[in-house]
């Protein structure tokens, strides 16, 4: 078979030549012949079959012709002069990069265009004088490069890039370098006169790098611990920040009174290796969100019709913020409905997964009652507003309070437990030792007091948890598990109840099973039947064409598609029918079977009027599902929850190990609230689920992991996405944070022996300056190292498992 | 030896500069996307080499 020129895929409908090359469909040739014309061929020099077909949808952008919503997408305007940043989802190749940053050769007002390919944005400039920024928007999606536009960009706010971590390492970094070359002189002790005349110079400039380093780099942990104290809470800052107030007091005053050096080198680098573990515990992946919530689901605008003063109607394009009750908007093909609404005229064909998971249409009839979310798939709908954008049944469950709790404020890490022990015991040998001195050598107590404190100061305690889960969140994002952040790797590991959702979730959205049931249908009857399956756009269509392709192809005399009912095709002396129960008995049928075809996704079929039988579609469940939940079984228990009827109960019990809890008919809500209840009792739960009916049990739940086919496409806000095809895997990255967990216990007994070694100098009194400068880098490296080389060592070893 | 102060300021001026580039080059963004420059920076050989009788290309150095 012959693969596109331009997109690559297979020319499996049509194959169009042009100058001797194949083209799958005239959407791909256009784009291949705009690009010739205008000199940009090297688009396909660059990669092989590059392109993504263009989808060009009449009436999609028209609601950028109201100027209010387009300048809201604006980032910057000013007289000729525009910049806008559109989010890209097909942007996948250098060549994409290419012919989007040559935007200018295809639309000579564009000044220049910038892409941003791990996000996978655009950010152009052009005037606005000579293109209309629709205009912009219609030559993207021609090419093949349809902008993302959602409701989330029209609140958009000022995007505040927080760099001030990246600052504070910077400050700290060059506060430490330049003190350790002050410090040179001292640690060599060269002669007298020179230190006599030159120390005090090179003491205060010391002094002058690290009050930067306290009062600016240090910051957040003088803050963290202040919290912690207020709220009664020992966090392992408190004896951080102790440290270094220490450091700074008792290194000024060495050099006030001139007894020495100080501890600024110490001081600098402990700062210095605390802010790097921050910085390694903090993982982007900035293609993906884990914040979205509906509005990045939801279109910015939508077709009012309005009636003007002879009471004419006219379509209107409208903010979706603006509409209010009562109101009568038009809901086109694959547009998604905002609000909750009665159906007034049209066939309605919903696609619901947004919301469900669930990839089956329904189909709805005037009068009916939609909901927010769903995607119209046939025709044109007009229908009357019963809720506005904010009210509606699926984005109530954002007012929810779980969404304005912050999850990590409540939960108390392993090293924040540690820490608490640590600190009393620190305190007590500093004012043992304190106590001692005061009575044997009073001179030294002081001494004896801060070099204590100094040389306890957690440092390699404090780096051991960011430095393994950061490399564990790395393995993981590797093994497409990517995790938000480096605590919730602490939390998966203390995890004892795992919740999924059904649909989506333990089914495959794609590839479900389709059996038949009836009378078998002959040769001619399957030809015919394909062929007329091939001239529908139907998804059951697709997907069951998909199933019959292999048959051989007959010419239609007739073909005629009732969207909402079914399709009906005659070739030679035959006719097919093929649809709803409803439609393709012609209300001829019996009660029984009629209702038995409400409770399951099937296509009839009759031949010359003949019932036959149906496809029946079954869900498909993911691979290895089974084996992973008997793994996940033996330590945690298991609950499925399904937002659907319990049609599939049986065929479930036979997949989930005995003792596994199951709940069907489960609103938004009742999930939330399920899990809410369960944490009551006292269980530590991850949620797993995929739809925006999920997403207040994500939120709820300790972790919220989102289940994605394809993790460039949004999934709701949650504490992780997982990749679909890694979905069996899930046992072993329970493990692997398990084994996180191991790993820092051992390393915070390794910086234990570091520190018994530094409180021998110091309760002695002998703490000279040089031997904390060693000891404390000393001591942060090696936890560095072992951490880095253990988490290693088991996420090759998971790998070598995964695949013996 | 008191050449040693003004050593210690040139040495302090210089290290202040380069901070100074570091902070302005990360507040501008410079280091937001590392990756497609790596990209572009390959394309632009090609590009002029392939159309070297027509105009020059127009380089979106307006980062």
């Amino acid at each position: 078979m012959e693969h596109c020129a331009h997109c690559g895929d297979p020319c499996k409908e049509e194959l169009i030549y042009l100058e001797k090359l194949p083209f799958c469909c005239n959407g791909c040739k256009t784009v291949y012949e705009l690009l010739h014309e205008n000199d940009l061929s090297y688009y396909y020099e660059l990669e092989q079959t590059p392109g993504v077909s263009p989808r060009e949808f009449e009436h999609k952008f028209d609601f950028l012709d109201n100027e209010t919503i387009a300048d809201k997408l604006l980032e910057f305007k000013d007289g000729h002069t525009s910049v806008v940043a559109f989010l890209i989802p097909s942007i996948h190749c250098s060549s994409c990069i290419w012919v989007l940053e040559n935007l200018n050769k295809l639309q000579p007002a564009v000044q220049s265009s910038q892409v941003n390919f791990p996000e996978k944005t655009i950010r152009i400039t052009f005037n606005s004088d000579r293109v209309h920024l629709k205009q912009l928007v219609k030559l993207l999606s021609r090419i093949g490069y349809e902008p993302y536009i959602s409701l989330e960009d029209s609140d958009k706010k000022k995007r505040i890039i927080n760099r001030s971590l990246i600052y504070k390492l910077a400050v700290a970094g060059f506060a430490f370098g330049n003190v350790m070359f002050l410090s040179f002189p001292e640690y060599f002790e060269v002669d007298g006169y020179w230190l006599e005349r030159f120390a005090p110079v090179f003491r205060w400039l010391m002094f002058a790098y690290s009050i930067p380093v306290v009062f600016y780099a240090a910051q957040d942990y003088f803050i963290s611990a202040f919290k912690g104290l207020r709220s009664r809470i020992l966090n392992i800052d408190v004896p951080i920040a102790l440290g270094i107030l220490v450091l700074f007091v008792r290194s000024t005053i060495d050099i006030v009174l001139n007894w020495g050096t100080g501890f600024f080198d110490s001081l600098t680098g402990l700062v210095f290796f605390l802010l790097v573990g921050k910085f390694f515990q903090q993982k982007t992946y900035s293609y993906l969100s884990f914040e979205r919530d509906y509005k990045s689901y939801f279109p910015i605008a939508v077709t009012r019709l309005a009636k003007d003063e002879n009471e004419n109607v006219y379509e209107e394009q409208v903010e979706v913020y603006e509409i209010k009750k009562g109101d009568r908007i038009l809901v086109r093909n694959n547009e998604l409905l905002p609000v909750d609404a009665i159906l007034i005229r049209g066939n309605a064909l919903i696609d619901y997964s947004f919301v469900t998971g669930e990839s089956e249409l329904v189909s709805r009839n005037s009068g009916d009652k939609l909901f927010a979310g769903g995607k119209q798939q046939a025709g044109v709908l007009e229908v009357e507003v019963l809720k506005p954008v904010e009210q509606s049944y699926l984005t109530q469950l954002w007012s929810n309070d779980v969404f304005d709790v912050d999850k990590h404020s409540a939960f108390q890490s392993f090293t924040d437990s540690i820490s608490k022990r640590f600190t009393v015991a620190v305190l007590t040998i500093a004012f043992v030792a304190t106590l001692f001195w005061m009575i044997y050598d009073p001179s030294k107590a002081f001494n004896v007091f801060t070099a204590v404190l100094i040389v306890a100061c957690p440092c390699a305690i404090a780096l051991s948890a960011p430095f393994t889960h950061g490399n564990l969140l790395r393995i993981f994002g590797r093994l497409r598990f990517y995790v938000k952040e480096a605590l919730v790797v602490e939390r998966m590991a203390g995890v004892d109840a795992v919740v999924f959702d059904k649909t989506g979730t333990l089914t495959s959205g794609s590839g479900s099973n389709m059996t038949y049931e009836g009378i078998a249908l002959t040769n001619d009857e399957e030809e015919l039947l394909t062929s007329t399956l091939r001239a529908s756009n139907h998804p059951l269509s697709r997907s069951l064409y998909d199933m019959l392709k292999d048959h051989d192809i007959k010419t239609l005399d007739s073909f005629e598609e009732k969207a909402g009912k079914g399709i009906t095709g005659s070739a030679d002396d035959q006719f097919i029918k093929v649809g709803s129960y409803k439609f393709v008995s012609e209300g001829k049928g019996d009660e029984n079977k009629l209702e038995e075809s409400i409770n399951r996704t099937a296509v009839h079929i009759s031949s010359n009027n003949l019932y036959k039988g149906c496809y029946v579609f079954q869900n498909q469940y993911r691979d290895g599902l089974s084996e992973l939940l008997k793994e996940l079984s033996k330590e945690k228990k298991l609950v499925v929850l399904s937002g659907d009827n319990d049609g599939e109960r049986e065929r479930l019990m036979k997949l989930v190990p005995a003792g596994t809890a199951m709940y069907f008919n489960q609103k938004p809500e009742d999930k939330l609230n399920f899990i809410h209840e369960m944490q009551q009792n006292g269980s530590k739960v991850m949620m797993v689920g995929d739809g925006l009916n999920d997403a207040g049990a994500l939120q709820q739940s300790d972790i919220g992991v989102a289940i994605a086919e394809n993790v460039n496409i949004f999934s709701p806000a949650c504490d992780a996405i997982l990749d679909a095809s890694k979905f069996d895997q899930l046992a072993q990255f329970f493990q692997l944070s398990k084994s996180g967990m191991r790993i820092i216990r051992w390393s915070f007994v390794l910086s234990l022996i570091y520190n018994v070694i530094g409180l021998g100098f110091a309760v002695t009194g002998n703490l000279a300056p040089v031997v904390a400068a060693i000891l404390m880098p000393l001591s942060s490296i090696s936890i560095v190292v072992f951490t880095t080389l253990a988490t290693r060592y088991f996420g090759s070893r998971l790998i070598k498992n995964k695949n013996e | 030896m008191s050449i040693i102060y003004v050593l210690l300021t040139i040495s302090i001026v210089v290290a202040l500069g380069f901070f100074a580039a570091f902070v302005i080059s990360v507040r501008s963004g410079q280091y937001d996307d590392t990756y497609t420059p790596s990209v572009r920076m390959l394309f632009e050989d090609e590009v002029v080499k392939e159309s070297t009788e027509d105009q020059p290309i127009e380089n979106n150095d307006k980062h």
